[in-house]
C-alpha cells in the first residue's frame, strides 16, 4: 500500500511525518511512500534524499491521494477535500476537543487512527508520540530559559569572582518534566522538581532534581492512566504555599503540569510571579491549554512590570524540526509494524489489539471514539504494594526458647563433665577452643575469597591422613589396607586442594 | 620424641589457623595459602616418625599415587568446574573419616577377639560369666576404662555416621553439578520422595538407637556399626538429592562443615589434637558459609536442608499484567553502553554455563579505555558456589578491586547508568522487594532496576530456578537480550 507524507499546512509548523531514514524502514515493511514536494524542507530534509532512501517525490494532490496518510497535524477542511473513502489517516487529532472534525472524516469514511490516543502501557510506548514530543518540549524550555536568563546555569569560580548556579524549579514531573529536569541539571544548575504524584520522586532523584515534598496525607495524584489527577481543595493551598515560598528563591521556573481533556491548572499567581527577582524566568508548557502562570501568553514571551520573562511559546518541539521529526516518523514506523505484522505492505487496524483499538477513532464509517477504558499497570498498583511490604522482620527467636537451649547445654557440658572420662575432657576443651578461633577467623574472610577458602579448607581437612598414616603399620592387614586407601584418596585432597587453591589466589589480580 | 611431635602438631594447627586468617584480604591470601601448606608438611614428616619402615614406604607409594592425581586434576579444571572439584573433595575427606573409624573399631576389637571364649553349651549363667569376663578382658587390653571405652565408641560411631553422610552426601551434589549423569539422583530438580523429611527424621532416630545398642551391648558388636554405615550412606544420598541446583552454595558449604566435623570426630578417636582443631576450624567454616548464604537467600537452614524450593502453590495472580518485554539486539546494546558513563555488570550462573566470563573481561576492558566507570555487582549466592562468581571474574582477569559484593554497590545502583544482568534472575528479582506474597519475598537482592537503563542477557522468557516470574524484565527500563550470552557479549565487544 502507498503511504502519503503531505507538507503540514499549519501556520508555523516545521516537522514532518517522515525522515529519509524511517522512508527506508517503511519500505523494508513492504509499502511504497509518496513524500510531498518540500514537505521537509523546514526541518532540513531535501527532496534528493527522500528520493534516494527510495520515496517518490509527488505533488500535494498525490500525496494526499495515497491509501495511508502520515501527519502530524489534524487535517484542514480543505485537506479533508482531497480525501476519499477507504482512506486511513493517522495523525494528532484530540477526538475529545474535536468532535466536528471527527465527524468530518467520518462522513468522509476515512479510518482515522489518532497519535494522541497511544495507551499509556509498556507495549506501546515505541508509538507514544506524546511522550516523544514531551520530551523534545522539555529539553527546549530549559534552552529557551536559558537563552532568556542573563547568567550561567552552572555555578563557577572565576578570576572575576564568584557565580552562583541558577536555581530551577520544575513543576510537574511527566516526560516534559523529567527531560527540563535532565536538562537543566547537566547545564549545571541547581534543579527543584514538584510533582502531585508521589511515586515519581524516584524518577525526579535519578534525573538530577530534588523532590519537593508536600508536607501532606492521604491524597496522592496518580491514577489509573498514568497521567495526574484533579486535587482537593487543602492539598491545593498546601501546594500554593509551597510554590510561593520557591518562587522567592529561584531564577527558572519551568511548568508542565496538565490534566487531559481538561484547562491546565492554575499554580502560579500574579502575586507568586510579582515576588520573583528581576531576570528570572518562567516556561510555561501548558500555555496552549491555559497555562500554569497566571498571566502566560500563549505563543509569545512577555515581560512583567518587576523584569520576570514568562515563555509562553506553544510550539516547542516544533523549534527543534529535525529532532522532532526523527522522532514522531520513528513512532510512525512502528505503528506500521504493528498494523502489517506480516510485513507485506497491508495494514489490519484489529480491535483485538488494544493499542491499535484505542487509537482508533473512526472506522468504516463509524465513530469508535471514546474507546473502552484499559487500565494502565503502570505505578499506581505497584504503590500499593510496596505500602503492604513492611520490611520482613528478620524472625528473632523467642527469648524464651533462647534461655531453654542456653540451659539445655549448660546442663549437657555438666552431664559431659560428670561422665566422660578424664582423658576426653583436655581434647574437648581444645575442640571448643578451635571452634571460637574459627568462627571469628573465618568471619574475616572476604565473600570474594569464598571459594578459595572452601578450597583450602578441603586441603587442610586433608589431615584425616595423618589418623591413616598411623594406622597403616598395624599388624592387621585389613587395617593397614583400608588406611593405604585412605591415605591414597586424601593425598588426592591435600596436593589437589592447595594446587588449586594456588591456582586460584594467582588469578586475582588488581587494577593496574 | 612425643613431646616433639606434640610440639610440630601445635605448629601446624597455628599454621593453619593463620592460612584461614590470610584469606581475609587478596593481598595476604597466598602467604595464606602457603603457610597452610607448611603446616600440612611439618604435621607429614612429624607423623613419620611414628610410622615403621613398611609403613613408611606403603605412606610414600599411597601418597605419590593420590599427589598425582590431586595436582593433575587442580592443573585441568576449568573454573566453571569449581563446584564439582569441591563437591568430590568432599567426598574423599568423608571416606577417609569412614575408613579411619572403622579402623579404628578393628583395632579395638583385635584384642579381645583373642582370648573371649563363650562356652555355647553352657548354663545361662556360664554364657554370663564369660561375657563379663570378655568385656573385663577387652577393658583390660585397652588399658581404659569403661566410661573411656564408651567415649570412644561414640566417637567412632559419630565419625563413621558424619563420614558416611559427608561421603555419599558429597557424591550427589558432585553428579548434580556435572549435570551430564543420567541418573534420577544426580537430576537438579529436587528430588521429592512422599515423606522425605520424616525418612531423614527416622535415619536420624534409628541410628541414635543403633548407637545406644552400638554402646551398651558387652563386646560392642560390629551389626549395629554396618546398619548404621548403611542408613548413613543412604540418608546422605537422599538429602542432597532432595535439595535443588541453586541451593547448591549452602549444600557444599553444609557438605564442607561436615568433612571438617567427620575429621574432628577422627581426632576424637585417635585422641590427635591436630585432628581436632583442624575439624574445628573447618567445620566452623563451612558452618559460617552456609549461614552465609542461607541469609542471602533469605531462608533458614532448616528449610533448606527440607529440600523442594519453589513447590509450594503460589499465588499466581497478574500473569497478564507483567505486560510486555522490550528486546535489544547487539548493536544497540552496544550503542546504549558507549552513551553511559557508569556500567555495573551483575553476573549468574548463567554467565558460568555459557563460558561467557572472558567475553564479559574484554567488554570490561573496551568499555574502561573508553572512560566508561565499570563495576561488577555479586550476589552472594550468584553462582553454585560461594564466591564462584569472583573466581570466574579473576580467571578472566578482571581486576578485584572492580568487583564488589551486594552491600557494597546495592546503592549506587540509582546513579548508574546502565546495568547489564547477565544470567542472573532470581537474584535481581523486585518481587523480593515489593511482593510479600512472592516465594522470595525478603531474599536481599541488587536492586538492578533503580538504574537508568537494564539490559537482561538471557537465553529464553523462563523464570529462574525458584519457578517465580520476574517483573524486572517487563519494567520500563529494562530491555531483554536473548541468546547465548558468550555469543551477545562478543557481539556487542565487536560493536563497540
Amino acid at each position: 500500500m502507498l503511504i502519503g507524507i503531505p507538507k503540514e499546512s499549519l501556520h508555523g509548523e516545521t516537522r514532518v511525518a517522515a525522515t529519509p531514514d524511517t522512508v527506508a524502514k517503511l519500505l523494508k515493511l513492504g509499502f511504497e511512500v509518496a513524500v510531498q514536494s518540500n514537505a521537509g524542507a523546514l526541518a532540513s530534509f531535501d527532496d534528493a534524499s527522500y528520493a534516494q532512501a527510495g520515496a517518490k517525490v509527488v505533488k500535494e494532490k498525490e500525496a494526499w491521494g495515497a491509501d495511508i496518510i502520515f501527519k502530524l497535524n489534524a487535517p484542514t477542511d480543505a485537506e479533508i477535500e482531497l480525501m476519499h473513502e477507504g482512506q486511513t489517516l493517522v495523525s494528532f487529532i484530540r477526538p475529545a476537543q474535536n468532535s466536528e472534525l471527527v465527524e468530518k472524516l467520518n462522513a468522509k469514511k476515512v479510518t482515522v487512527l489518532a497519535m494522541d490516543m497511544v495507551p499509556r502501557i509498556s507495549r506501546a510506548q515505541s508509538l507514544d508520540a506524546l511522550s516523544s514530543t514531551a520530551n523534545i518540549s522539555g529539553y527546549r524550555a530549559v534552552i529557551e530559559a536559558a537563552h532568556a536568563f542573563g547568567r550561567f546555569f552552572t555555578g563557577q569560580v572565576t578570576a572575576a569572582g564568584k557565580v552562583p548556579p541558577a536555581k530551577v524549579m520544575v513543576i510537574g514531573a511527566g516526560v516534559a518534566g523529567l527531560a527540563a529536569i535532565g536538562t537543566a541539571h547537566s547545564l549545571g544548575a541547581i534543579v527543584r522538581a514538584f510533582d502531585t504524584r508521589l511515586e515519581v520522586a524516584d524518577q525526579i532523584r535519578s534525573m538530577g532534581g530534588e523532590f519537593l515534598k508536600l508536607d501532606f496525607k492521604n491524597e496522592e495524584g496518580g491514577s489509573s492512566d498514568g497521567y495526574a489527577k484533579v486535587m482537593s481543595d487543602e492539598f491545593i493551598k498546601a501546594e500554593m504555599e509551597l510554590f510561593a515560598k520557591q518562587c522567592k528563591e529561584v531564577d527558572i521556573i519551568i511548568t508542565t503540569a496538565a490534566i487531559p481533556g481538561k484547562k491546565a491548572p492554575l499554580l502560579i499567581t500574579k502575586e507568586m510571579v510579582a515576588s520573583m527577582k528581576a531576570g528570572s524566568v518562567i516556561v510555561d508548557l501548558a500555555a496552549a491549554t491555559g497555562g500554569n502562570c497566571e498571566g502566560t501568553v500563549a505563543g509569545e514571551v512577555i515581560t512583567t512590570e518587576n523584569g520576570v520573562k514568562m515563555i509562553g511559546y506553544t510550539d516547542l518541539a516544533a523549534r527543534l524540526p529535525a529532532q522532532s521529526s526523527q522522532l514522531y516518523s520513528t513512532n510512525l514506523v512502528n505503528l506500521a509494524k504493528l498494523l502489517c505484522k506480516n510485513k507485506d505492505g497491508q495494514i489490519n487496524v484489529d480491535f483485538e489489539d488494544v493499542v491499535l483499538r484505542n487509537m482508533t477513532v473512526t472506522k468504516d464509517g463509524d465513530v469508535t471514539f471514546p474507546p473502552p477504558k484499559i487500565s494502565v499497570s503502570a505505578a499506581p498498583q505497584a504503590k500499593a504494594e510496596t505500602k503492604e511490604v513492611v520490611k520482613p522482620e528478620p524472625k528473632k527467636a523467642n527469648p524464651a526458647f533462647k534461655i531453654a537451649a542456653l540451659a539445655g547445654l549448660v546442663v549437657l557440658f555438666m552431664l559431659m563433665g560428670a561422665y566422660a572420662p578424664a582423658k576426653f575432657l583436655p581434647h574437648f576443651t581444645v575442640f571448643v577452643l578451635a571452634c571460637v578461633v574459627g568462627y571469628y577467623v573465618v568471619w574475616n574472610v572476604t565473600h570474594s575469597l569464598h571459594t578459595p577458602l572452601m578450597s583450602v579448607t578441603n586441603a587442610i581437612s586433608g589431615i584425616v591422613v595423618v589418623g591413616a598414616m598411623v594406622q597403616i603399620s598395624n599388624s592387621s592387614i585389613l587395617i593397614g589396607i583400608l588406611a593405604f586407601i585412605g591415605v591414597l584418596i586424601v593425598s588426592i585432597n591435600i596436593f589437589g586442594g592447595f594446587a588449586v587453591t594456588r591456582r586460584m589466589l594467582a588469578m586475582f589480580r588488581k587494577q593496574q | 620424641m612425643l613431646g616433639l611431635t606434640h610440639m610440630a602438631y601445635i605448629l601446624a594447627a597455628l599454621l593453619f589457623i593463620m592460612a584461614l586468617a590470610g584469606l581475609s584480604k587478596q593481598e595476604t591470601a597466598k602467604m595464606g595459602c602457603l603457610s597452610g601448606m607448611i603446616g600440612m608438611a611439618i604435621a607429614l614428616i612429624a607423623t613419620f616418625t611414628d610410622v615403621s619402615a613398611f609403613g613408611f614406604a606403603a605412606i610414600v607409594v599411597a601418597m605419590l599415587i593420590g599427589g598425582a592425581i590431586g595436582i593433575y586434576v587442580a592443573k585441568k579444571v576449568q573454573m566453571t568446574q569449581m563446584p564439582e572439584l569441591i563437591a568430590c573433595l568432599h567426598s574423599f575427606v568423608g571416606l577417609a573419616a569412614v575408613l579411619v573409624g572403622f579402623n579404628s573399631f578393628i583395632h579395638l576389637g583385635v584384642i579381645p577377639s583373642s582370648n573371649c571364649v563363650i562356652p555355647v553349651d553352657g548354663t545361662a549363667e556360664d554364657a554370663a560369666n564369660a561375657l563379663a569376663q570378655c568385656k573385663d578382658a577387652l577393658v583390660q587390653a585397652a588399658s581404659k576404662t569403661a566410661a573411656e571405652l564408651n567415649t570412644e565408641l561414640v566417637e567412632i560411631f559419630l565419625g563413621i555416621f558424619i563420614g558416611a553422610v559427608t561421603f555419599t552426601g558429597s557424591i550427589v551434589a558432585y553428579g548434580k553439578l556435572n549435570g551430564t549423569y543420567k541418573l534420577r539422583i544426580f537430576k537438579s530438580a529436587p528430588l521429592q520422595l512422599p515423606f522425605g523429611n520424616y525418612l531423614n527424621l527416622a535415619a536420624l532416630v534409628v541410628s541414635f538407637f543403633l548407637m545406644i545398642w552400638f554402646v551398651a551391648a558387652d563386646n560392642a558388636p560390629v551389626f549395629p556399626l554396618l546398619v548404621m554405615t548403611v542408613i548413613a550412606l543412604v540418608f546422605g544420598v537422599h538429602l542432597v538429592a532432595a535439595i535443588g541446583g541453586a541451593d547448591m552454595p549452602v549444600v557444599i558449604s553444609m557438605l564442607n562443615s561436615y568433612s571438617g566435623w567427620a575429621a574432628a570426630a577422627s581426632g576424637f578417636m585417635l585422641e590427635n589434637d591436630l585432628l581436632i582443631v583442624t575439624g574445628a576450624l573447618v567445620g566452623s567454616s563451612g558452618a559460617i558459609l552456609s549461614y552465609i548464604m542461607c541469609k542471602a537467600m533469605n531462608r533458614s537452614f532448616i528449610s533448606v536442608i527440607a529440600g523442594g524450593f519453589g513447590n509450594a502453590p503460589v499465588a499466581k495472580k497478574d500473569d497478564e499484567e507483567m505486560g510486555e518485554y522490550r528486546e535489544l539486539k547487539a548493536p544497540e546494546v552496544a550503542d546504549l553502553l558507549k552513551n553511559s558513563s557508569s556500567v555495573i555488570i551483575a553476573p549468574g550462573y548463567g554467565m558460568a554455563v555459557a563460558q561467557a566470563q572472558n567475553a564479559v573481561a574484554q567488554l570490561t576492558e573496551k568499555l574502561k579505555a573508553r572512560g566508561i566507570d565499570v563495576r561488577f555487582a555479586i550476589h552472594p549466592v550468584a553462582g553454585r558456589l560461594p564466591g564462584h562468581m569472583n573466581v570466574l571474574l579473576a580467571e578472566a582477569k578482571v581486576p578485584y578491586d572492580i568487583v564488589f559484593e551486594m552491600d557494597e554497590i546495592n546503592d549506587d545502583f540509582e546513579n548508574t547508568d546502565t546495568v547489564l544482568v547477565i544470567g542472573a534472575n532470581d537474584t535481581v528479582n523486585p518481587a523480593a522487594a515489593e511482593d510479600p506474597s512472592s516465594p522470595i519475598a525478603g531474599m536481599p537482592v541488587l536492586e538492578v532496576w533503580k538504574a537508568r537503563n537494564v539490559v537482561v542477557f538471557k537465553r529464553s522468557m523462563n523464570p529462574g530456578y525458584a519457578g517465580v516470574q520476574n517483573p524486572l524484565f517487563f519494567k520500563e527500563n529494562s530491555a531483554m537480550c536473548f541468546g547465548d550470552a558468550k555469543k551477545t557479549v562478543e557481539d556487542i565487544v565487536a560493536n563497540i
